[in-house]
């Protein structure tokens, strides 16, 4: 074991998945930032422009906080918008707080490239073999894979549960034991053995739910705390979930869709207009197909390619007669505003279906 | 024994509350300043009630609350029904009003448009981040012009020519009436020009992209403001309806939800000579510090919020 310790911000449970790639391949201390809580939002903001978007303060915030807890080597992932950009200013800000560390990025220029990451990998661990890199890399995508899938069903189903946190506890011990796997075919193995027991959790749903897709902007999306627990309010509610964005989808799945998605969607948008926009609108018309209830779209404040594809879904759900609702998340927004928004939203689901409110 | 029900409705700035039969008839009602306190509010309310009430004929069997202390007075009270203010809004007007289609709502603190369908609510709005366009920049600039906010509208239809005020931004409008009054505009014309940015703000913001057809029912406590009603007439060239109980809507939806529950609850008036009292705590069991609200009745505690997971709990 080294003195270095390495650590990285949060995006839901993707830490598990990362943090045992770590522990696999480099011989550091790996330890995921704390987790987020409103310290590490209020920590965030205070260093961060204020325009900026919210993840970038939410990634901050847990930049601090395992710097604060003796980090010293940082991970950041990057993306196709201005995510592509937070290391840089993340590192010039930690660095002038006084901060000493080294930073790497998982992405160049937006794109996920194997030999980039290896390369990345083999400075924190000049041993590093391509073999066993490879392994792992790709032993870690299937898990966020069988992951992603196992989160899929969750939310058609967990707001409907007979026994409450039936679901969560049982993806707690999913997760353990995916990181005790150290080859293809356990894995797989306990991804089967899991799913099965999934599909056996009692469930009280109604022939005819209420279903509700989510699309928007990918950090509001996958972490939780940013959405202010949105989809856990709506399984409270108990309502059906569909939401599209996850890390196997943006890693493995999004480049292959585009043209597909650009058909699909040809009246509305005739190229893509950056990060998630043109998935946004390709998702709006798919979930009016599948017969959805209803689409909440969310985003952080200031969120450049949503407002851009938000005119578009605007029209398309104004054609097909689809309730849809928006969200802004910033650290200023009131939890009680988006609370009355959403019951609202419900209500008006429910009276458009001819229930009781 | 006839049965009735009780909704009330606490907004930022009033609390108002009415009492209905099985028919959605107003018994009794009652509007007052909330004042910042809710629980005083609402048992003054309770007593101005109670004056109108004939407990001999009727029973109060359900109550329902709404508004942005609706929580806390539904636990104070053992409501039956705690709804968000969009829907009860919209159930009362449409129990009054069946065929409207588009409902303005300007009150205190928020404003909304409620567009309707059939009796169905189809699409919604509510003001976010910004306070332009509600009763509050109203009643703030009313002070400025040493004008009581309830002689506003009257004020307002002598002027024959509204002066224009840069009303984008509730600050920035300060500004402008301030240099308006400066360069020697008539007051009447001031507090007209008011009452249409007021309009053109709310119509900007809120209504934006939302379709308003006629019947328009406007309510909420900025649709007593004459001025105010005068002013969405000219800029929508449509006939406005205004309730005598216009205040009142949020209340009357609240009521007639609280029908719908299948259990009965009886309501009892001596609950104005109980202590409540709330306090606030921060939960120091993690980082997150969540503010868990609690809510006491006679010193023993009934309801507590605000806590995001099972170590909060009170």
């Amino acid at each position: 074991m080294s003195n270095k310790t390495i650590s990285f911000p949060h995006l839901g449970k993707y830490y598990i998945p990362v943090e045992y790639l770590l522990k696999k391949v480099t011989n550091l201390n790996v330890s995921p930032s704390p987790p987020i809580t409103k310290k590490t939002i209020d920590l965030g903001s205070k260093y961060s422009p204020d325009f900026v978007c919210i993840p970038f303060k939410y990634n901050l915030g847990n930049l601090i906080e395992s710097l604060d807890n003796g980090a010293n080597i940082l991970l950041q992932a990057g993306g196709g918008c201005r995510y592509g950009y937070y290391k840089e200013i993340q590192e010039v800000i930690l660095k002038d707080m006084g901060y000493k560390f080294d930073f790497y990025t998982l992405t160049e220029e937006g794109k996920v490239d194997l030999k980039y990451i290896f390369k990345t990998f083999k400075k924190l661990n000049q041993d590093l073999s391509f073999i066993k890199f490879a392994h792992y890399a790709l032993l870690t995508l299937l898990m966020i894979d069988y992951m992603d899938n196992i989160d899929d069903f969750i939310r058609l189903n967990i707001g409907f549960e007979v026994n409450k946190n039936d679901f969560t506890n049982l993806n707690k011990k999913m997760l353990k034991d995916f990181t005790k796997c150290n080859n293809f075919f356990t894995l797989t193995f306990n991804y089967l053995k899991y799913k099965r027991k999934f599909k056996k959790i009692k469930i009280n749903k109604p022939k005819n739910p209420l279903k509700v897709g989510i699309i928007g902007e990918l950090y509001t999306s996958m972490e939780p705390f940013s959405s202010y627990f949105l989809e856990t309010e709506l399984a409270k509610m108990n309502i059906q979930v569909k939401r599209f964005t996850n890390v196997s989808y943006l890693l493995l799945k999004k480049k292959f869709k585009k043209n597909k998605m650009l058909k699909y969607a040809k009246d509305y948008i005739t190229y893509p207009i950056g990060a998630d926009g043109l998935d946004n609108v390709y998702r709006t018309k798919k979930l009016i197909h599948d017969g959805y209830d209803g689409i909440i779209h969310i985003k952080p404040f200031g969120c450049t390619p949503e407002i851009g594809a938000m005119p578009i879904i605007k029209n398309i759900c104004k054609d097909y007669k689809m309730p849809i609702i928006y969200f802004s998340f910033d650290n200023q927004i009131s939890v009680e505003g988006i609370k009355t928004r959403l019951e609202a939203f419900y209500d008006m689901l429910m009276m458009k279906k001819g229930g009781k409110q | 024994m006839n049965k009735c029900y009780l909704g009330i409705d606490i907004g930022s700035i009033s609390t108002k509350g009415v009492i209905i039969d099985e028919d959605n008839k107003i018994l009794a009602s009652g509007y007052i300043w909330t004042k910042g306190n809710p629980i005083k509010a609402v048992k003054d309310l309770l007593k101005i009630l109670r004056e109108q009430f004939n407990d001999e004929d009727y029973k109060i069997v359900n109550v329902g609350t709404t508004g942005s202390a609706r929580k806390l007075i539904g636990a104070m009270l053992s409501a039956s029904t705690v709804k968000n203010e969009i829907t009860a809004h919209a159930i009362g007007t449409i129990s009054k009003y069946p065929n409207v289609k588009t409902i303005l709502e300007i009150g205190g603190q928020d404003s909304k448009i409620i567009i309707v369908e059939d009796k169905i609510v189809t699409d919604y709005a509510m003001n976010t981040l910004c306070a332009a366009g509600t009763g509050s920049f109203l009643s703030s600039q009313a002070k400025r012009l040493d004008v009581d906010v309830e002689d506003f509208g009257k004020i307002a239809l002598t002027s024959k020519n509204p002066t224009k005020i840069a009303a984008r931004c509730t600050v920035f409008a300060e500004s402008d009436l301030v240099h308006k009054a400066g360069s020697g505009y008539k007051k009447e014309d001031i507090i007209a020009g008011l009452c249409r940015s007021i309009v053109l703000n709310y119509l900007n913001n809120v209504g934006k992209g939302k379709k308003i057809k006629s019947p328009i029912v406007f309510q909420g406590g900025v649709s007593k403001n004459i001025g105010v009603v005068k002013a969405f007439e000219d800029v929508l060239n449509e006939k406005i309806i205004v309730d005598e109980n216009s205040h009142l809507m949020g209340a009357l939806g609240v009521a007639i939800l609280s029908k719908q529950e299948k259990e009965e609850h009886i309501f009892d008036f001596n609950i104005i000579d109980l202590e409540f009292e709330t306090k606030a705590i921060e939960c120091q069991k993690c980082p997150n510090h969540c503010e868990i609200i609690t809510i006491k009745k006679d010193n023993k505690i009934i309801d507590s919020w605000g806590n995001r997971c099972e170590r909060g709990t009170i």
